[in-house]
C-alpha cells in the first residue's frame, strides 16, 4: 500500500514538474520564432487579427480574407478581437514575439505600435499606398514613415430627425454656422422635442465626438485653454444648460446616444459613417458638422489600418503584402466598406460607391475634410492630450469647473505629463 | 458536541504500530518508512507550491517589477525598461487624480460596508425566527446576488438615468426635484454606492444568517426566562456571539468592496471627470482606459490597493487574538 502511493505521489510531483517546465519553456520562447510557423515565401499558414468579432467565418469578410491568402499561396488564420482588446493583445504579443502576420488595428493605436517598435514601415514591407488619399492616410504617417494603409474610413456628421425639424419650422440648409444651429435647437424645445445628442463621455469617444467642434472652432491639439477651445467647449455646455441637450449625454456612449435619437424624440445626433444604414431606415436624413463660423468643420477620422507587425522571419513580410494588396484592391475593399459602412480611403472606390449609392455623397465630402486624431505630428502625444481634454469636458459638462478653467487645468495636466 | 465523543481516526493504532517493531534490525526500515513518508508529504504538497508559485507569486513579482520600472511601450516590447526605483509611486502620490480618488475609495467601502452590514445583519435577525414564508422571501434576497453585475449594473444605470429613468419619474410623481444620478460630481459616487449596497445584502444577509443559526437556542431561552426584552438578547447576545461571524464578514465585505470595478465602470467610467473614480477604476485608467497604456503608474496604484487590504487583513488577524486571548 506504502509502494503504491508513493508512486502516485512521485507521478503527481513530476506531473507538476512537468507542467512548470512546459509554463517555463512557453515563457521563455519570447523573442525566439515567431508564432507563424510559417515558411518562408510560399505556403504555411500566416496569422490575421481584426477588431471584427462580429464576422464569423461564414462571413463575407471571413471568406475575402482566406480567399486573399489562397491566392498568395497560403492559409490565413483569422482572429476578430474586441477593439479595445485588440492594442494591448498586440502588445503583448510583440512583447512576446509572437505578434500576427498581418494586423488591422483602429487608426489611433498605429502610432502607439509604432513608437512600441512593434510594426515595420512600407519601405520596409513593400506595401504600396499611392492612391490612399493623403488625410486619411495621415494617422499611419509618423516622423515621414508609413506604418499601414487604411481599409476605409468613416467619421462624424449630423444626423437630423426630418419629421421633427419640419414639425419645429426649421429649414435644415439653413444651418451653417454654430448660430444657425443653437437657433434651431431653441425652435425644437420650443416644439416640445429634444434638441441635440452627443457622447460627451469619460473615454475616448467623448474626445473623438467633441473634435468636430474643437477643430471647427480653429483650436488646436497643442493648446488646449485657446480662447477656440473654451468656445467650443462653451457652445456644448451652453446647450446642457438650455435644455438643447439632455443631461445624459454627460454618460452617453454613441451608442447610446444614438438610441436616444432613435427613440424619434431628438431632433439632431452627431453620430458615425457606420450609423447610416440605421438611419436611413428612420428615415433621418444627414449634413456635415458647421464650423463656428460657416463652412464645414473638420472631423475626425475613424477606422481600421491594415499594418505588418515585425516579425523575426523577415521574408514573410513580401507575401503578408501581397495578401494586404489583395484585401485593398479596389473591388474588394468597395465590398467590405459597403459592409462596414466606410467610405473607401481611394478616390476610385469612393467613384464606385457613390455610383452604386449617390446618397453617400455627403460623407464622402465629410471624409475629404476631415483629420487624422495622431496627424500633424503628434503621434503617441495625442492619446496623453486626449485624456486630459476628455476630462475638461466631463468637468465643464457636469458644472464641476467653467470650461476654461477646466481647460486650464487639462492643458497644465497635459503639459506635465507630456514632459514626464 | 458529538464529534468529540467519537474516537478520532486510527491515531491509537498508528502508534501501537509504529511502537512494536522498534527493535533491532527492523530499525532501518522505520527509517525507510519515515523517509518514504516525507517524499509523500512532498509530492503531496508540490502541486500546490506550484499552482502558489506560478498563479500568485509570480504574477505578484511581475506585478511589483512592473512598477518599480519606467515602462513605456517601447520599452514594454523590447523589455529593457529601466529601473526607477519609487518615482513611479510619487508621481501617483503627486497625481492630481490620486486623493480625489483615495477618498472616493474610502468612502465607497466604508459607506458600502455600513449598510451592508447593518442591513444584512437586521435581515438576519428578523429571518432567523423562521415565520411561514420566511424562506420565500429569504431566497428574494438573494436575487441581486445571482444577477451577472453587468447585468444589475446596467439596470441601475438605467434606472438613474437623469431624463428617462424610473427613479426620477418617481421624485417627480411625488413633487420631488430630479436629481442627476450619475451626470453630477456632487450624485455620481452615490448613485454608484446605492447600487453597491443593494448588490452586496445578500452576502451579509447568508453569513449572519448562518452565524445566528451556530447560537445555540438555549441561550436564547434562558435570557427570555430571566426577562431579556428583545432590544437586551440582541446586543448582549446575538451581537457578542455573532462576533468572529461579523469579524470576517467585514474583513471579506473590505476586500471585495476595495476592488469593486465592473458597478462603477459600467453606471459611471469613473465620471463625470474624477467624481466617482476610485483606485481600482484608476487602475484600469491608466492601463487600459487610454490609447497609450501607461502600465507602471497603473501597477504602482495596484500595489497601493493590495498594500491598503494586507493592512487591514492584519489588523482583522490581531482583532482575531484578542478574541481569543479573552
Amino acid at each position: 500500500m506504502h509502494a503504491f502511493r508513493k508512486a502516485r505521489a512521485v507521478c503527481a510531483a513530476l506531473l507538476t514538474v512537468g507542467t512548470v517546465a512546459a509554463a517555463a519553456a512557453g515563457c521563455s520562447s519570447s523573442g525566439g520564432s515567431a508564432a507563424s510557423s510559417s515558411s518562408s515565401g510560399g505556403g504555411g499558414t500566416y496569422t490575421f487579427w481584426d477588431p471584427y468579432p462580429q464576422y464569423n467565418n461564414t462571413s463575407d469578410w471571413a471568406k475575402l480574407v482566406e480567399s486573399c491568402g489562397t491566392q498568395a499561396g497560403v492559409t490565413i488564420k483569422r482572429t476578430g478581437f474586441d477593439t479595445t482588446a485588440l492594442t494591448t493583445q498586440a502588445l503583448l504579443a510583440a512583447q512576446q514575439g509572437k505578434a500576427p502576420n498581418i494586423l488591422l488595428v483602429d487608426n489611433p493605436v498605429v502610432s502607439t505600435l509604432a513608437k512600441a517598435g512593434a510594426l515595420t514601415t512600407t519601405a520596409t514591407n513593400g506595401l504600396a499606398t499611392g492612391s490612399v488619399a493623403t488625410n486619411i492616410l495621415g494617422a499611419g504617417v509618423i516622423n515621414g514613415s508609413t506604418y499601414g494603409v487604411p481599409i476605409g474610413a468613416n467619421t462624424l456628421a449630423l444626423y437630423y430627425n426630418p419629421k421633427i425639424l419640419s414639425a419645429a419650422g426649421v429649414n435644415p440648409s439653413s444651418i451653417t454656422n454654430w448660430a444657425s444651429l443653437t437657433a434651431a435647437l431653441a425652435k425644437v424645445k420650443a416644439a416640445g422635442k429634444t434638441g441635440i445628442t452627443f457622447s460627451g463621455i469619460n473615454t475616448e469617444e467623448g474626445s473623438f465626438q467633441f473634435l468636430p467642434w474643437f477643430w471647427g472652432a480653429g483650436a488646436s491639439l497643442t493648446n488646449l485653454d485657446s480662447a477656440q477651445a473654451v468656445a467650443a467647449l462653451t457652445l456644448w455646455t451652453t446647450w446642457l444648460k438650455d435644455g438643447y441637450a439632455p443631461n445624459s449625454v454627460i454618460g452617453d456612449t454613441q451608442t447610446t446616444a444614438w438610441q436616444e435619437f432613435q427613440t424619434g424624440d431628438v431632433a439632431f445626433a452627431e453620430n458615425g459613417t457606420w450609423q447610416k444604414a440605421a438611419a436611413a431606415a428612420m428615415g433621418a436624413k444627414v449634413i456635415q458638422i458647421p464650423g463656428e463660423n460657416g463652412g464645414e468643420a473638420p472631423v475626425p477620422t475613424g477606422g481600421e489600418f491594415f499594418t505588418i507587425p515585425v516579425q523575426s522571419d523577415t521574408a514573410t513580410y513580401a507575401t503578408s503584402a501581397k495578401i494586404v494588396s489583395c484585401l485593398s484592391a479596389t473591388a474588394n475593399i468597395v465590398k467590405t466598406d459597403n459592409t462596414l459602412n466606410y467610405i473607401a480611403p481611394t478616390k476610385a472606390g469612393q467613384q464606385a460607391q457613390l455610383t452604386a449609392d449617390p446618397s453617400l455623397s455627403s460623407w464622402v465630402s465629410a471624409v475629404a475634410v476631415a483629420q487624422a486624431r495622431t496627424g500633424n505630428n503628434l503621434g503617441t502625444k495625442y492619446p496623453v492630450i486626449s485624456q486630459q481634454m476628455w476630462t475638461a469636458v466631463q468637468k465643464a459638462e457636469s458644472g464641476a469647473a467653467t470650461p476654461a478653467a477646466a481647460l486650464a487645468a487639462a492643458q497644465s495636466a497635459a503639459t506635465a505629463a507630456l514632459a514626464k | 458536541m458529538r464529534s468529540a465523543v467519537r474516537p478520532r481516526g486510527g491515531q491509537p493504532r498508528d502508534e501501537a504500530a509504529a511502537a512494536a517493531p522498534s527493535r533491532g534490525p527492523r530499525r532501518s526500515r522505520r527509517e525507510r518508512v519515515i523517509r518514504s513518508t516525507q517524499w509523500t508529504a512532498w509530492g503531496f504538497l508540490a502541486p500546490v507550491v506550484a499552482y502558489l508559485g506560478l498563479f500568485y507569486a509570480y504574477p505578484l513579482y511581475r506585478n511589483i517589477d512592473l512598477s518599480i520600472r519606467s515602462y513605456t511601450v517601447t520599452s514594454f516590447v523590447s523589455g529593457n525598461a529601466p529601473f526607477a526605483g519609487f518615482a513611479n509611486y510619487r508621481a501617483i502620490f503627486a497625481n492630481p487624480t490620486f486623493a480625489p480618488a483615495l477618498l472616493n475609495t474610502a468612502v465607497f467601502v466604508f459607506v458600502s460596508i455600513a449598510f451592508q452590514f447593518a442591513i444584512g445583519l437586521g435581515l438576519a435577525v428578523f429571518f432567523h425566527r423562521n415565520f411561514r414564508l420566511s424562506g420565500l422571501l429569504r431566497a428574494l434576497f438573494l436575487v441581486p446576488w445571482l444577477l451577472p453585475l453587468l447585468v444589475s449594473a446596467s439596470t441601475w444605470s438605467w434606472m438613474l438615468n437623469s431624463d428617462s429613468g424610473v427613479v426620477n419619474a418617481f421624485l417627480q410623481a411625488v413633487g420631488l426635484s430630479p436629481i442627476d444620478w450619475l451626470t453630477s460630481p456632487t450624485w455620481s459616487l452615490g448613485a454608484v454606492l446605492i447600487a453597491n449596497i443593494w448588490i452586496g445584502i445578500p452576502f451579509n444577509l447568508v453569513i449572519m444568517y448562518s452565524g445566528l443559526q451556530g447560537i445555540p437556542p438555549d441561550v436564547f431561552e434562558a435570557a427570555s426566562i430571566d426577562g431579556a426584552s428583545g432590544w437586551q438578547r440582541f446586543w448582549r447576545i446575538t451581537f457578542p456571539l455573532l462576533r468572529p461571524v461579523s469579524a470576517i464578514t467585514l474583513l471579506l465585505g473590505f476586500v471585495y468592496t476595495l476592488k469593486v470595478f465592473d458597478i462603477i465602470w459600467i453606471m459611471t467610467r469613473g465620471g463625470p471627470a474624477t467624481s466617482s473614480t476610485t483606485l481600482a477604476i484608476w487602475s484600469y485608467q491608466l492601463s487600459f482606459g487610454s490609447l497609450l497604456p501607461d502600465f507602471s503608474s497603473a501597477a504602482a496604484v495596484g500595489n497601493v490597493l493590495i498594500v491598503i487590504a494586507v493592512v487591514f487583513a492584519l489588523v482583522y488577524v490581531r482583532a482575531r487574538h484578542r478574541l481569543e486571548a479573552l
